[in-house]
């Protein structure tokens, strides 16, 4: 069984710049694969180059097992939601979401009912007769994902298509994302910035970074075993804990990834706990499932811990900014990175 | 630090803007009321008093208008000389029309899509440019090139293609005794002068269109036929019909180029040029103007119809 999209040491120069660095990638079919990173770290040019948009520079990308290069766009096998959606202003949702199936010469009366039964997929059959002007961002998404999925492409391509919808919506489209996913059975190959999007959709997330990839790992892998710093800060929150600290907290001269949350926070000085750290707090901030709390250690660092708020109602903050806290984690919660920091 | 609202005329001017500020409606009318007395009056005034001469009776024997109401004038268009003059004009307006949209359409297309910064201004002077000499000049210096020892016909003798001109100026109503008294000639001339009028309004709606658009077509598997023919060319459309109304409506209205360059006979501009210059005959000239405007309103009617503005 081939791989959906392969990539072998593809790179994408614009002049002098790197948009695209050595990248070798390989993509099961049917899997629900992210592509996360900065903007302008190169995964949507990755994207662009799976569709045709661009050109390769150097390097080999195949599309079930197939050399891509010579292909135009309009003959490959996958479909791509466009961030802007891209929808045609002069038709209506119903002939934009017929397009590919006319472009490909079928007839008029069986494209508009597969259009048709392609709206209601996305519940939203009873817009067919408008133009695009007249949807709101949420239906125009749900529109283009319609006019994709129509074509039942093997490969579905997704530029940050929730980016310009508000929380709420966001969440619902994620959801409805990952069902329509399993129950189609295709690869869908997703880029985004919001890391919580690609940890709580995917089956396996490259994280991009200057065009290199960072890692490739499923989302609980990323997040419990990052392998460099980049990874580890971008992907949640993380304390990239310098050779220094770490040499004098545990004897152990690194770079180390260590979550907020593993860390506990106790107001007198301890004895239990593998490491312990003394440090006062700086900055509290206050989320609702969570508080934040931002220490000073001894020598200036900082340390972020994040502390599950208790189940009762307190009236009163349990920490008082300038106060003097003990910090303790087990020496497990430290992932060693690779790299100097 | 001085209290400006306490100067009296400060005081005035300020209860002057809260006044304004508080009736938007009122504000938004006194700014519109200068340019629509202009429009209003000198305009469309004017032009309405034009064509109801039109509707004046003039005397052959005396040479004077008076103000007796007649069609006589309207009829007289449609006599065989008068007629011959208005499809003469209307053909060529049709030619240049569609011919300088087919020649700006690439231009445009290039301008929009492949340039911007420094090579954008560069070809939007270089699109402008000619219009910068006068129109005279331009129409005579094409009698130049044009006639007999110019430099069309002296560089295609080099080319070998003398017989094929001479064989073309041999077409009825196309040809003539030389390029510059052929009509070819007289739509070449026209068609020089108002491109600049169909490429930039095309440019323009162009240059709105988003590249993802385009990438979205070729998605979904339309080959760059399709793409052109079922996404560029309708979001084009609103621009080539504002460029066709100019090139349309300028060219029917000429009177300089028909006289200089091509065959003789006249055009609807020729004909109204005569009527109230030598002649005298205001109201005939009055009937003349009523064509274009005519012929330009059921022009747009039909682009209209066809679907032009509703990519607008």
């Amino acid at each position: 069984m081939p791989y959906a999209v392969q990539f072998k040491n593809v790179s994408r120069l614009y002049g002098d710049v790197r948009a695209v660095d050595n990248v070798s990638i390989d993509i099961e079919d049917g899997e629900f694969f992210s592509m996360l990173g900065p903007s302008g770290s190169g995964k949507t040019t990755c994207l662009r180059l799976i569709a045709g948009f661009e050109q390769v520079t150097s390097g080999e990308i195949a599309i079930f097992g197939k050399p891509a290069q010579d292909v135009p766009p309009y003959q490959r096998d996958v479909n791509t939601v466009f961030q802007d959606y891209a929808l045609f202003p002069h038709m209506t949702v119903l002939e934009n979401v017929a397009y590919g199936l006319m472009v490909k010469g079928v007839d008029k009366k069986t494209r508009l009912a597969k259009a048709q039964e392609a709206l209601e997929r996305v519940a939203l059959g009873f817009v067919h007769a408008r133009k695009p002007s007249q949807l709101s961002g949420g239906q125009r998404q749900r529109v283009a994902l319609a006019r994709a999925l129509v074509n039942r492409p093997r490969v579905l391509l997704l530029d940050e298509p929730l980016g310009a919808l508000d929380l709420k919506l966001r969440e619902q489209m994620q959801g409805e994302l990952k069902k329509l996913q399993r129950e189609l059975g295709i690869t869908f190959i997703f880029v985004t910035h919001d890391q919580s999007e690609a940890l709580s959709m995917s089956d396996r997330v490259a994280v991009f970074n200057n065009g290199r990839i960072e890692q490739v790992d499923t989302p609980r892998q990323l997040y419990m075993q990052p392998r460099t710093a980049f990874v580890a800060s971008f992907v949640g929150t993380s304390n990239v804990l310098q050779p220094a600290l770490s040499g004098k907290v545990c004897g152990e001269e690194g770079l180390f990834s260590l979550r907020p949350e593993h860390i506990v926070l106790h107001d007198e000085p301890v004895s239990n706990g593998e490491i312990r750290v003394s440090g006062m707090i700086q900055e509290i901030h206050y989320q609702g499932a969570a508080t934040r709390l931002e220490l000073r250690l001894a020598d200036g660092e900082k340390l972020l811990v994040s502390e599950a708020n208790p189940q009762r109602i307190i009236s009163e903050e349990r920490y008082q900014i300038g106060q003097q806290v003990t910090a303790v984690w087990p020496r497990a919660a430290m992932v060693p990175l690779q790299g100097e920091g | 630090m001085s209290l400006p609202a306490s100067h009296p005329d400060n005081r005035l001017m300020r209860r002057v803007a809260t006044f304004l500020w508080q009736r938007p409606g009122f504000w938004l009318a006194l700014l519109l009321l200068p340019p629509l007395l202009w429009f209003g009056v000198i305009y469309l005034g004017s032009l309405l008093t034009l064509l109801w001469q039109g509707f004046y009776t003039f005397d052959d024997f005396t040479m004077s208008v008076t103000p007796d109401l007649t069609f006589a004038n309207i009829a007289a268009l449609f006599n065989p000389a008068n007629y011959d003059i208005i499809l003469r004009t209307l053909t060529m307006a049709v030619a240049v029309t569609l011919a300088s949209a087919v020649l700006a359409f690439p231009m445009a297309y290039f301008m929009a899509r492949y340039t911007s910064g420094k090579l954008k201004a560069f070809f939007y002077i270089a699109v402008m440019l000619p219009m910068w000499a006068s129109y005279i000049v331009k129409a005579y210096a094409w009698t130049l090139l044009l006639s007999r020892d110019g430099v069309a016909q002296w560089f295609l003798n080099h080319m070998g293609l003398e017989p094929l001109l001479n064989l073309m100026l041999t077409i009825p109503a196309v040809g003539g005794n030389t390029l510059s008294t052929s009509g070819f000639g007289r739509f070449l001339v026209f068609l020089y002068i108002w491109l600049p009028f169909m490429i930039l309004p095309i440019q323009a709606a162009l240059e709105r269109l988003p590249p993802s658009l385009l990438q979205a077509s070729a998605d979904l598997g339309a080959r760059p036929t399709q793409t052109f023919r079922h996404v560029i060319l309708p979001l084009a459309i609103p621009g080539v019909a504002a460029g066709s109304v100019f090139t349309f409506s300028l060219t029917l209205g000429d009177f300089i180029v028909p006289q200089l360059v091509g065959p003789p006979g006249y055009f609807i501009g020729n004909m109204v040029y005569s009527q109230q210059g030598a002649i005298g005959n205001m109201p005939m000239a009055a009937a003349f103007t009523l064509v274009p405007i005519v012929l330009i309103a059921i022009y747009l009617s039909l682009v209209k119809r066809l679907g032009a503005f509703d990519a607008l």
